[in-house]
């Protein structure tokens, strides 16, 4: 058995290229080009073959979407062997224990919900209240509950659509790792308790935006997705919620600071999806999503400008509502300055390079921004400004 | 090597860079391409569902659901429906992946013809079109099947919360059925416990 060197001819661009030339009417080709650890798909499947049209069919078949940057390497096995891995990949629906963990990871997404209950936190640790680490623990996990059972239900809705696009072959519904049933129960699971803890344990208000967030995600925003471009819109308010929870977890009111951190995330959410969705035109079209990255593009870009540059007027207000110092808006011109530098390269080019160096810009900018706005808070407040609704909080605890 | 698989292989040739177009005898033979399918396809098992690698053409996955013994009403109905849900499934997203690489193809023909150029380059490399001119073909394609993804969702989302429904009444039945087995074998039982 002879291995050769992957990274001397193949490499993953050259499989992308090729992928991208796939056609499923023609021959039927498909190597294995990857060993038993990449768990390749491939398929074979006895189609009349044409001779010109010459499709090359999957030659990376299924690329584990959680794997991008290995380069695959070519492994050289007897047909017996073969059949034998074929066969293996029939794989019985028997949940072990031991995977249950990941599973619920990736059912939940984790890293989303990660990120989710850290907007979450900045908005609680904004609020110009003292800090009560115990209300922010509970309101945190209540967050990440709700998200993660909002999540699922998701991925529950979603399952056909998501095996036909590279980017989530691999959730668990999706791999047949365990049942829609189980999906849905682990949401109740985690969805009820999520918003019991939230109404009952911080105060009912951050409960009820909570529930609302998971049915604005569940069954507004995951629907629209492919009814109308509308759903960038919706999809904007379910991530600038979690913030205001934080908000209203510590003060227990909905107050002009709170809407001004969910109008940040609502702001960001614009130049990070469009610049994402502008790289998967093709996997959304064939997977019939409506978004404005692939029927209206021109939209798509004009939006993620204008609210790049929206970004700049929301850290100006800030001050403004008393929620930072002048500070705050002045050190945070840069990067609001870069990320609409790059918007405005992105709307004039209008190519995947321009697309994807705003997405990752994204990624940072956000943390930061918010790190900025913590650095500045402002801590003194008039008093009739702040309410403490101790009464709202029924577990106080009795040292507080 | 069949017929088919050596016009298989030139194909994949094709597709190769060229560094690696031209291959030694014994890579050639390294590379084992097969055409036909795997047929293989599980008995079923009376306690788990058996699933199964995606298939090339919709990317779902078959499941060859479990057949219990003494498979109640309930059982059977839920095991029909998933069943038909699937081969539903399956039919219209093969025939939506289908469609779309045969417009796609077209397109980018049609394309390259208006520019005056022909499919393959010079090397015999089939030519792309920029993301751009791409993106005409993705509008035009959601548009025109906006009607059918929408009848599709709608029956889709019916039919899933139909089977769930429906998986949570047999999962509750056949508990319910331990529990008062359990119940009554310990009461015919050990007299003293």
């Amino acid at each position: 058995m002879h291995r050769r060197e992957p990274s001397n001819w193949l490499t993953y661009q050259h499989l992308n290229f090729l992928k991208r030339q796939v056609s499923f009417t023609g021959s039927c080709i498909s190597c294995n080009w990857f060993d038993g650890t990449h768990k390749p798909q491939t398929e074979f499947s006895h189609l009349k073959p044409t001779a010109e049209n010459a499709a090359v069919q999957n030659v990376s078949a299924s690329r584990k979407a959680g794997s991008p940057d290995e380069p695959p390497h070519v492994q050289v096995e007897t047909e017996e062997e073969k059949q034998a891995r074929l066969d293996r990949q029939w794989k019985q629906l028997k949940v072990d224990r031991a995977d249950l963990p990941d599973i619920y990871a990736r059912l939940s997404k984790i890293k989303l919900t990660a990120l989710v209950v850290t907007t979450a936190a900045a908005g609680f640790a904004m609020a110009p209240v003292p800090f009560d680490p115990i209300i922010f623990f509970v309101s945190s996990l209540g967050t990440g509950l709700a998200s993660c059972a909002a999540n699922s239900i998701n991925q529950y809705f979603e399952m056909p659509f998501d095996s036909n696009m590279n980017r989530t072959k691999n959730r668990p519904l999706v791999r047949g790792q365990i049942s829609p049933l189980h999906a849905v129960s682990f949401a109740l699971a985690c969805g009820v308790p999520g918003v019991a803890l939230l109404t009952l344990a911080v105060n009912p208000l951050t409960g009820f935006l909570g529930a609302l967030n998971i049915f604005l995600y569940t069954c507004c925003y995951t629907p629209l997705k492919r009814l109308s471009i509308t759903n960038t819109w919706v999809g904007a308010v379910v991530g600038a919620i979690p913030p205001v929870m934080g908000w209203t977890a510590a003060t227990g009111c909905l107050e002009p600071g709170a809407l001004l951190l969910g109008g940040f995330l609502y702001s960001w959410q614009f130049p990070h999806f469009n610049a994402l969705s502008w790289n998967l035109r093709e996997d959304y079209s064939r997977g019939g999503y409506r978004m404005m990255s692939v029927t209206h593009p021109t939209m798509c870009k004009r939006v993620a400008l204008r609210h790049s540059l929206g970004l700049i007027g929301l850290s100006t207000l800030a001050p403004v509502l008393d929620v930072t110092t002048w500070t705050f808006p002045i050190i945070s011109l840069p990067i609001n300055l870069y990320i609409s530098y790059l918007a405005f390269r992105f709307y004039h080019k209008g190519d995947r390079s321009s697309a994807r160096k705003l997405f990752f810009c994204s990624l940072w900018h956000l943390p930061m921004l918010l790190l900025l706005a913590l650095t500045c808070k402002k801590y003194s407040r008039n008093q009739e400004g702040a309410t403490l609704p101790a009464a709202s909080l029924p577990l106080t605890l009795p040292a507080n | 090597m069949t017929e088919l698989q050596v016009t298989c292989m030139q194909h994949l040739l094709l597709y190769l860079p060229r560094s690696v177009r031209a291959p030694s005898p014994a890579r050639l033979h390294a590379c084992r391409c097969s055409c036909t399918r795997s047929a293989y396809r599980p008995e079923p098992s009376s306690t788990h569902d058996w699933v199964g690698p995606p298939n090339p053409l919709s990317n779902l996955r078959p499941i060859v659901y479990h057949i219990p013994e003494n498979e109640t009403e309930l059982e059977k109905r839920l095991r029909n429906l998933r069943q038909e849900t699937e081969d539903w499934n399956h039919n219209f997203w093969a025939k939506q992946n289908i469609t779309f690489s045969k417009e796609k193809e077209a397109f980018i023909i049609s394309q390259l013809k208006a520019k005056g150029l022909t499919l393959r380059d010079e090397d015999g490399r089939r030519r792309s079109l920029s993301s751009e001119e791409m993106a005409m073909f993705y509008k035009n394609f959601l548009d025109k099947n906006r009607l059918r993804h929408a009848n599709y969702n709608k029956e889709w989302y019916r039919r899933n919360f139909t089977i769930t429904l429906l998986m949570a009444r047999v999962t509750l039945n056949s508990v319910w059925r331990t529990v008062s087995e359990r119940h009554s074998s310990k009461k015919n039982g050990t007299p003293t416990s």
